[in-house]
């Protein structure tokens, strides 16, 4: 796309630098923990070595002998207050600080105030609890047999420990095209938990201000708005009201969806400072954020796929049982309990499907988040792609052949699918034969036969995914009756200089930049003029924030919106200042002139300064608007992925030699941005396919809970990402933009998974769960009898 | 992570931070780099009530030949040897351990002494020494003694250093003519402990048979190991694809792990077998190189 506007406005299509970086490279940013108030009290948090156990004493003598030590905080001492529990933004509660159990290992026990952060930490190895184990559940199905310990004895009613069954599609008609089948395979895909792993931990600073009788809160969150209002809707008992409440959501050093949820370190730091008056700051740690915080995916999957023996799919079929800890603590647009899960059928053209998720509870820290992949986007793509690849080998066919037959044609869209998404835009085929030619597809499958003679072993991977992101229509997407409309407001000054504001909270991704060049494109005002902000609730209008590549589809777009409002207004003020009719008028980036004298117009700062100075009579003065945006559909970015791998005989290590990503995410705003997001989302798609899993043994002790055991792949790990890209825009939204933050992230792993068992196939492997560690590939080669 | 409350002692030298030690006893322990200590007083599974710095004693920084030996003082960095091209061409098993110690942060500060004296089994220097047939030299309120670095690890985290002693050098002999080494460590990602890992270091005769073997193991049983069936077999031989095989199944024998998150005892002990083959051919061939 060639850009509208030149260099220096910077709208549209130019790579501006970020007006962020000027701060953060300089180590400028101010994150939470850079917070400091006069007379701030520290918070630290006693948490429990056991899975599983009954709480039978709490002994805070110790602690609270330690000078400075100035309170232990308890469970009880919160069931006071009724705020011992809280609800889950699923309509589940979790614990804040228990009263009788605790029901993962690293759950907060009791909490620790002190005049700084190493008395609190001494306060918080003081304390001394006793437990009386109870017995541990791990695996989400043993879960479900009839035997197995109730977890939830909090709630009387409940008998298991199953949460919701959730089913979607048709399950006659996909019953009845598997017996039509020729062919169908079947595979059990375990997509493990992982951890967002921000660079930044959780934490906040909690302000009661009993003068001002007001309540501020700088906070690690993706959504400040919302976690207002949640703020005041559980805890206007105690008399917080939302007018009282002002949550600033400053820097933040990457959500990734885990600073979504209220955990209960924010609601123990609220109410210790309402309590004391005073400042609070609560900051976890590494290991507090990776064992505790909410975690992602944790899917066993079984999935079939049907097809005629011709190579056309037809049908798809996933069962599915969702691992959600001691609580569903999920951050899931309300209505749909396993996220966007049913966007599982993928790029492929199925005449039915249908799909059943059934949440289970278990003694681990409650989640799941929805980890850079829209919602639950990684498993169904995992599922889709996995399942393609396997289908595409047990036919003999190879899986390019295989998918390009089996695509959703251009000409179909807009295209229902069978599990009822309206997909709004997309080529597939165009993505797929791009990312192969770019990586020469042909001749890799020579080499790879070449090698397989000489015993050596080379495998090619494919993932042709697609997104559904940037929710959404308030129709059918709401979080806790919140509709997920964003919102943006735009303030253009006298001297033609603008302040927006959005609903939205960048944590990383880039706002500041990429909205003002929206502001710029439609605008014609500089990028350099136009000063971002988000993440002040006294400040910014109300958005559900920035989670799900939502922020361009839905906030981007308000703000597109919002400036074509000023346009609007602008037109009217131009034709006032040029004695010319509207109609009359000609806009081009920046101003406006009169068709057939373009020596006569009025640029934009003109009319923004005749906006306060000059404007006509009867309008009102000033030169502002807000727009509350909500998305008619979805968007559905998509890309197809092929990489390369060579795997050690000896070792078992998988190396990447080469992984070639084509991405499609309609009008791009900011190419290097874009191509920045891609590079980090690639890594996180690396990541759990090779190295990152949070496992737990039988007792349910955590094996992945610092940084020693939960492996995130450094530059080291990470191969030469070659990206590409083609352009389909979104046929709904004003730019034609759709969302791109979390398309590498969902798509990546698949393309690695199909190249390791692509490497192996010959030998009899079917299928390898992720991480694929060297441990896991070497066994498998020594079962088949390869070694070195 | 934040340590216990401690003392923090600097001395100025030797003999005040061996009084400290003689003072203070099992309360006490020796920071040099502080890249396995630190960590450990953080996440509060070390609690000294006293740290004493030995990073501002003068002279502890040797890294030189003389007498035969390659001294490596107390306070000589894995980036130290990392960065020497001297260490590269003349111990290269050296270069490779150093090179995949942690880190270049953790190199920067970490010292071979201390990795040797923190003793922990997946520690890389210690299976370099065992290979290199080291010693290491004890300073306490005596003086110095040796120690043969094959009787050094008494255990897990356990040395042969006496409460009072500090570990102030360590001596690995000049390499005999024809002389080669290699570290090959598998580790899940850069910076982490090994899964396993082998050193070797030989010598050849102008014929090309092998007149010396050295073969040390890491993270393959709970202490340091020393493979000498290994290391017996390959005496006396040329080191041929079959002779090289044979090492590294003798090696795999001598290796004692056990199942972890790293990866199960039988898959570790196949990596010793592999990653000895490996490092033998490549040691084999800069022995040859320097001939």
């Amino acid at each position: 796309m060639v850009p509208r506007t030149p260099p220096e406005v910077g709208g549209m299509g130019h790579s501006v630098k970020r007006k962020e970086d000027a701060r953060f490279i300089r180590g400028k940013g101010t994150y939470v923990d850079d917070i400091q108030l006069p007379g701030m009290l520290y918070l630290d948090i006693v948490r429990s070595p056991l899975a599983h156990a009954r709480i039978t004493k709490i002994d805070t003598s110790k602690a609270l002998a330690i000078p400075g030590v100035l309170a232990v905080i308890t469970g009880a001492d919160l069931a006071k207050y009724n705020l011992h529990w809280m609800p889950t933004l699923m309509s589940d509660t979790q614990m804040v600080l228990p009263v009788e159990k605790v029901m993962y290992q690293a759950q907060e026990v009791a909490a620790v105030l002190a005049t700084d952060r190493y008395i609190a930490a001494d306060g918080v190895d003081a304390v001394e609890v006793a437990y009386e184990p109870l017995p541990v559940v791990v695996d989400p199905i043993k879960a479900l047999a009839p035997d197995a310990p109730v977890l939830r004895t909090d709630k009387t009613d409940k008998k298991d420990n199953h949460i919701w069954h959730w089913e979607w599609g048709d399950r006659a008609a996909t019953d009845r095209a598997f017996a039509e089948a020729d062919v169908t395979v079947r595979q059990d895909i375990y997509l493990p938990r992982i951890h967002v792993a921000s660079i930044e931990t959780c934490g906040c600073v909690a302000h009661f201000d009993r003068v001002a009788d007001k309540l501020t809160v700088w906070m690690t969150t993706q959504a400040p708005h919302a976690i207002r209002t949640v703020f005041a809707l559980v805890a206007g008992h105690v008399g917080l009201a939302e007018h009282k409440i002002r949550i600033i959501s400053p820097d933040i050093g990457g959500g990734f969806g885990g600073k979504v949820p209220v955990y209960p370190g924010y609601v123990i730091a609220v109410a210790a400072s309402v309590l004391t008056g005073k400042p609070v700051k609560w900051v976890e740690d590494r290991m507090e954020n990776l064992q505790a915080d909410s975690f992602a995916r944790d899917y066993h999957m079984t999935c079939e796929l049907a097809a005629r023996k011709d190579g056309t799919l037809t049908a798809l079929r996933i069962k599915t049982i969702a691992d959600h800890g001691y609580a569903d603590a999920a951050a899931n647009p309300s209505k749909f309990p396993a996220g966007l899960f049913h966007i599982c059928t993928g790029s492929y053209d199925f005449q039915a499907a249908h799909v059943e998720v059934d949440g289970v509870y278990t003694n681990k820290p409650p989640g799941g988040i929805a980890y850079r992949c829209s919602f639950r986007v990684t498993e169904a793509v995992h599922a889709i792609e996995r399942m393609t690849d396997l289908m595409a080998h047990h036919l003999g066919m190879d899986p390019a052949e295989f998918r390009l037959k089996n695509f959703i044609r251009p000409e179909q869209f807009p295209y229902r699918s069978a599990l009822g998404w309206e997909y709004d835009s997309g080529n597939y085929a165009a993505a797929l034969r791009k990312a192969m030619d770019r990586i020469g597809y042909a001749e890799l499958r020579r080499e790879q036969a070449e090698k397989r003679q000489r015993g050596e072993l080379m495998g090619i991977g494919i993932s042709s995914f697609t997104e559904i992101v940037g929710a959404g229509p308030s129709k059918h997407f709401d979080i806790l009756g919140l509709k997920m409309f964003d919102s943006a407001e735009i303030r253009v000054h006298p001297t033609g200089k603008v302040i927006a504001r959005f609903g939205t909270r960048s944590q990383g991704q880039g706002h500041e930049t990429t909205y003002a060049q929206i502001i710029a494109e439609e605008l014609g005002i500089p990028v350099a003029d136009i000063q971002v902000e988000e993440g002040d609730t006294d400040t910014a209008p109300y958005g559900l924030g920035t989670y799900a590549s939502r922020s361009t589809p839905v906030a981007g777009a308000a703000g597109a919106m919002a400036a074509r409002k000023i346009r609007d207004k602008a037109r009217k003020i131009a034709a006032y200042l040029l004695e010319a009719a509207e109609d009359d008028l000609v806009w081009e980036p920046g101003r406006f002139s009169v068709a057939g004298a373009p020596h006569r117009f009025k640029t934009i700062q003109d009319i923004a300064f005749a906006a306060y100075t000059n404007h006509p009579q009867g309008m009102e003065a000033g030169l502002e608007a807000v727009s509350y945006y909500d998305p008619p559909n979805l968007t559905y970015p998509f890309g197809s992925y092929i990489c390369v791998v060579d795997i050690d005989k000896g070792t078992g290590q998988v190396k990447v030699r080469r992984f070639v990503a084509v991405d499609d995410c309609g009008n791009i705003i900011n190419p290097m941005i874009v191509e920045g997001q891609i590079h980090g989302g690639l890594t996180m798609g690396l990541a759990p396919a090779l190295y990152e899993e949070i496992a737990y043994d039988e007792n349910g002790n955590i094996q992945g809970g610092s940084f020693i055991d939960y492996l995130l792949p450094t530059a080291v790990e990470t191969p030469r990402w070659e990206t590409d890209k083609t352009t389909t825009p979104s046929p709904h939204h004003p730019l034609g933009a759709k969302g791109v933050g979390e398309s590498a992230t969902v798509g990546a792993p698949a393309a690695i998974a199909n190249a390791v068992v692509d490497a192996l196939w010959h030998l009899g492997v079917r299928h390898v769960d992720i991480p694929i560690t060297p441990a896991k590939v070497w066994k498998l080669l020594r079962e088949k009898g390869v070694s070195e | 992570m934040i340590p216990a409350a401690f003392e923090y002692h600097a001395p100025a030298s030797l003999a005040d931070a061996v009084k400290l030690l003689g003072q203070h006893g099992d309360e006490a322990k020796i920071l040099s780099g502080g890249q396995s200590l630190i960590p450990l007083m953080k996440l509060r599974l070390a609690t000294p009530r006293h740290v004493v710095d030995i990073n501002g004693i003068a002279g502890l920084d040797y890294l030189k030949e003389e007498d035969g030996v390659l001294r490596i003082g107390a306070l000589v960095r894995e980036a130290d040897l990392e960065d020497s091209e001297f260490i590269r061409a003349r111990y290269p098993l050296l270069h490779d351990t150093s090179r995949v110690v942690a880190d270049p942060l953790v190199r920067n500060l970490a010292t071979v002494c201390g990795n040797l004296a923190h003793a922990d089994p997946a520690n890389d220097h210690p299976a370099a020494m065992l290979a290199l047939g080291a010693e290491v030299v004890a300073t306490g309120p005596r003086g110095e003694r040796r120690i043969a670095i094959t009787s050094f690890f008494t255990g897990p985290f356990a040395t042969a250093l006496r409460g009072d002693e500090v570990l102030t050098e360590v001596r690995v002999p000049v390499p005999l003519p024809r002389s080669g080494g290699a570290y090959l460590k598998l580790e899940r990602k850069v910076g982490d402990f090994a899964t396993a890992a082998v050193a070797v270091q030989v010598a050849l005769d102008p014929a090309g048979t092998c007149v010396h073997a050295g073969v040390g193991l890491t993270n393959a049983g709970t202490v340091p190991i020393k493979a000498r069936r290994a290391e017996g077999f390959l005496r006396g031989k040329p080191l041929d694809d079959a002779t090289v095989r044979r090492a590294g199944e003798l090696a795999a024998e001598e290796a004692d792990p056990v199942d972890d998150v790293r990866g199960s005892a039988a898959y570790k002990r196949d990596l010793v077998r592999v990653l000895t083959a490996r490092a033998l051919r490549l040691a084999a061939g800069r022995a040859g190189a320097g001939r």
